[in-house]
């Protein structure tokens, strides 16, 4: 028989981190799936190359050494899985690799990998492409375009370091005016047109420009949520902060903001709420800390959609709160059983702070004595000199 | 070899202010010499800067004379002897053609833009009583978005922008105005660019604003301003 | 005073390498992350820097017996100061577009602290000849890395080196890179290649311990 000798955890839970990312991966699929079948060809490419390039450059940091992780641990693929659904689908291939790669780069290796990462690494990539490409990163095309699964929108296959493509002709070719490439909340906020219940729930309606389907996304959450992949305080507590802050102001002034609705199902408020806050190394552990955070996210992203120059504030709010996180964290740390403040109330801090069975007999009232340490005895003295 | 020990005493108050002195006077000295003799270089080099930047907005302009319009009314010609400043007074240039003839008159603007003030120079063309084109003097909007002012081809279509003052010369008939992009109906007013409002509206404000102040000012006295003096 | 030619290289090189002001000492952020759109505003602010800080390390040099050591701060300030002032008018004269993308960067060159440091630490107790050497080593080192980050960001963020364009008219710039953070991006970035040589350079001499290491 062999002993193992080490330091606590000695118990583990069954899971791993490679099996939580499958199950992540997994659930991801039917959402990339629609993705592609809103967007066709383009939108499959550009997830591909983005994961593609996430991975590789996972690999070359994890083979440089003085990372956590590895390559076959699946994180890198979710990340380049999130990152492409939150880029437009028509989004030129070589900035989305470029994403990927500031997103494994930045965001990640340079913490030290998985675990030790600060900021969702989705997030920084898109965050970087958005300060580098802002005029790319806002131009989306319509979904549905007739003839989407044989031919790519000519943005997707810009020649590396160029301009992207110009759709406006093609989207002529097809009878569709520029600014039908408008996503719901950009048309809200630069022309006042506020996009029907239906075409954002399910996004199936007409040529509008939306990111994969709300509802698909809160289905597949609920099942990670259900087998405890995330935890479901979280995506609560954003969509709830976030529909309170809409609907008080909707309260306030009906004709100046959106109804509530609106504002919970446009834009990437349900991916980011249900997939990117949720990053296990990036949100609070404590139960309370998850409702603070949920609730920083939401009130910020309605507070940039609202009164700031971005139609979407989703990516800013969660890495804002990213940040805000180990604050969150110290000052919601859960009282230990027994050390409450009801338990404190009218005693001294001296002594037992937990109530003692009356059967139990203390080490000091038996007269014990600690023992001296022994434990290195047998140490041998200093090794021997040459 | 530089073994000269210092010994380790403090130095009298005299000897100190005597180095400083001997020091600051030596600076001094050096100062008066490089303001000396850069001076004409500097002069030359702000004086063509003025040139360039006038020429831009007025083409046809192949030389320029500064000028200021007084609150009273007043325009006094700033000559290599300098004016006695006037408080109040606004100062812009009016630019001549080959044939000496007043070609346009360009007027400094200031604005807030998006991340600090936009200063732009905008040329007047009296005969058509409109802003011909401007140029930037000053900015630092964000590379990509603000800066296409002066490249956006829909926002330089605006120019000719009309800039017509009321019959009694004391304002613009019709404020220059930006509105959104596609919005515009009438010759004043200016269309901004998608993406780039903040700074669409303060170059209609930078306009505005200084047409409204100078313009009464110097319309009443065309005819003196006619020809080169 | 029988240095070799090679120790005054080393001296030299000093400043290039092994204590490169920006990328070793990190030191004179403000300029390096402020100015450096452009390959030539870098370069311009490198030669700039490196006016005053030849100049100013010589007078320090030239004054430093007679300079009492109380006030000694306040005199390399004044002499720093003068230098600054002459530096604007030259850079004025030459051009006045330069002039306003430098901005107030160039006065102040005056809190550059590598211009104090260096007056404090080396010219005030070394003579003429060394001090010149050592100075033109660092303002040498600091031009080079401010040249390195300039060029990086020109490059990515216009598309252009020394105002050619490098890929054709349909280039997208990386807007982020003439921006702030662009600065910050590619200093760190900067800053990890210069690490991962000079360790790979230490790795060497510690297998053979007969090099001297400081």
């Amino acid at each position: 028989m062999t002993i193992e000798i080490r330091s606590a955890p000695h118990i583990k839970g069954t899971r791993s981190v490679e099996q939580i990312m499958r199950h992540v991966v997994w659930s991801l699929m039917p959402i990339c799936a629609f993705f592609v079948f809103q967007y066709g060809l383009s939108a499959l490419l550009s997830l591909l190359v983005v994961t593609v390039s996430c991975l590789l450059t996972e690999r070359f940091f994890v083979r440089q050494g003085g990372q956590s992780g590895d390559i076959g641990d699946f994180s890198a693929i979710i990340t380049g899985l999130l990152l492409a659904l939150s880029l437009p689908p028509g989004f030129p291939l070589w900035m989305g690799a470029v994403a990927g790669i500031v997103a494994i780069a930045l965001g990640k290796a340079l913490f030290g990998g998985i675990g030790f990462n600060v900021f969702n690494p989705a997030l920084i990539g898109r965050a970087f492409v958005q300060a580098a490409f802002p005029q790319a990163i806002a131009s989306y095309t319509p979904s549905f375009m007739p003839g989407r699964f044989y031919e790519f929108i000519p943005s997707s296959m810009t020649i590396p370091l160029m301009q992207p493509v110009s759709v406006v002709a093609w989207l002529q070719d097809r009878q569709f005016d520029a600014l039908a490439g408008a996503t719901p909340l950009a048309k809200w906020k630069f022309e006042g047109v506020l996009a029907n219940a239906d075409e954002l729930l399910t996004s199936l309606s007409g040529h509008m420009a939306v990111g994969p389907s709300p509802v698909l996304i809160l289905v597949c959450g609920a099942y990670l949520a259900f087998r405890r992949f995330l935890d479901w305080r979280i995506p609560a507590a954003i969509l709830g902060s976030a529909g309170l802050t809409a609907w008080m102001l909707f309260a306030l002034n009906d004709v100046r903001f959106p109804n509530p609705f609106f504002m919970l199902f446009s834009g990437g408020l349900i991916l980011g709420a249900v997939y990117m806050a949720t990053d296990m190394a990036t949100s609070p552990v404590t139960p309370k800390g998850m409702w603070v955070y949920g609730a920083l996210i939401g009130l910020l992203t309605v507070i940039i959609r609202y009164y700031s120059g971005l139609p979407e504030g989703v990516m800013y709010a969660i890495l804002i709160a990213n940040a805000a996180t180990p604050l969150i964290e110290k000052i919601t740390q859960p009282t230990p059983f027994g050390k409450g403040v009801l338990s404190n109330f009218g005693r001294q801090k001296k002594g037992a702070s937990y109530p003692l069975h009356s059967g139990y007999i203390s080490r000091e009232d038996a007269g014990a004595v600690t023992p001296k340490k022994r434990f290195l005895f047998n140490k041998p003295k200093q090794p021997p000199k040459e | 070899m530089t073994s000269a020990v210092i010994p380790p005493q403090t130095t009298s108050a005299v000897a100190m202010i005597r180095t400083l002195g001997l020091i600051a006077a030596l600076c001094g000295f050096i100062i008066v010499s490089a303001y000396q003799g850069t001076y004409d270089a500097v002069r030359e080099n702000k004086r063509i800067a003025v040139e360039r930047a006038v020429f831009k907005v007025i083409p046809t302009a192949r030389s320029i004379v500064e000028y200021v319009a007084s609150p009273a009314g007043e325009i006094v010609k700033v000559g290599a002897g300098g004016t006695a400043a006037v408080s109040g007074a606004v100062k812009f240039y009016a630019g001549y053609d080959k044939d000496n003839k007043l070609a346009g008159i360009a007027v400094e603007g200031v604005a807030k833009g998006y991340s600090d003030n936009v200063r732009i120079l905008f040329a007047y063309d009296p005969a058509a009583q409109t802003v011909s084109g401007f140029g930037v003097v000053t900015s630092r909007e964000t590379p990509g978005i603000g800066d296409k002012i002066l490249v956006d081809k829909n926002f330089l279509a605006n120019f000719p922008l009309e800039a017509k003052l009321t019959a009694d010369l004391k304002k613009l008939a019709n404020a220059i105005v930006t509105v959104k992009h596609g919005s515009k109906t009438n010759p004043w007013e200016i269309d901004a660019i998608t993406g780039a409002t903040i700074t669409s509206r303060a170059v209609g404000r930078a306009i505005n604003d200084a047409a409204q102040l100078l313009l009464p000012r110097i319309v009443p006295h065309l005819s003196a301003l006619k020809e080169k003096p | 005073m029988n240095a070799s030619t090679t120790e005054r290289w080393d001296e030299f090189m000093e400043g290039i390498w092994r204590q490169n002001p920006l990328f070793v000492m990190v030191l004179g952020l403000c300029p390096a992350l402020a100015v450096t759109v452009s390959a030539v505003n870098a370069l311009s602010m490198g030669l700039a820097t490196t006016f005053v800080l030849t100049c100013s390390c010589v007078l320090v040099s030239l004054l430093r017996k007679l300079i009492p050591k109380e006030v000694r701060i306040a005199t390399y300030i004044v002499i720093i100061a003068t230098f600054v002032t002459v530096v604007d008018y030259l850079i004025q004269a030459i051009s006045l577009a330069l002039y306003d993308a430098l901005g107030a960067f160039i006065q102040l060159i005056v809190v550059n602290c590598i211009i104090l440091g260096r007056a404090e630490a080396h010219a005030s107790k070394n003579p003429l000849l060394p001090t010149l050497i050592n100075a033109l080593g660092m303002s040498a080192g600091f031009t080079l890395g401010l040249f390195a980050l300039g060029a990086v960001r020109e490059i990515l963020g216009a598309g252009t080196f020394f105002g050619i364009a490098l890929f054709g008219a349909d280039f997208q710039p990386w807007v982020v890179m003439v921006l702030p953070p662009g600065g910050f991006f590619v200093l760190g970035a900067w800053l990890l290649i210069f690490a991962a040589i000079a360790r790979r350079k230490n790795a060497r001499p510690l297998s053979s311990p007969a090099q001297g290491v400081r």
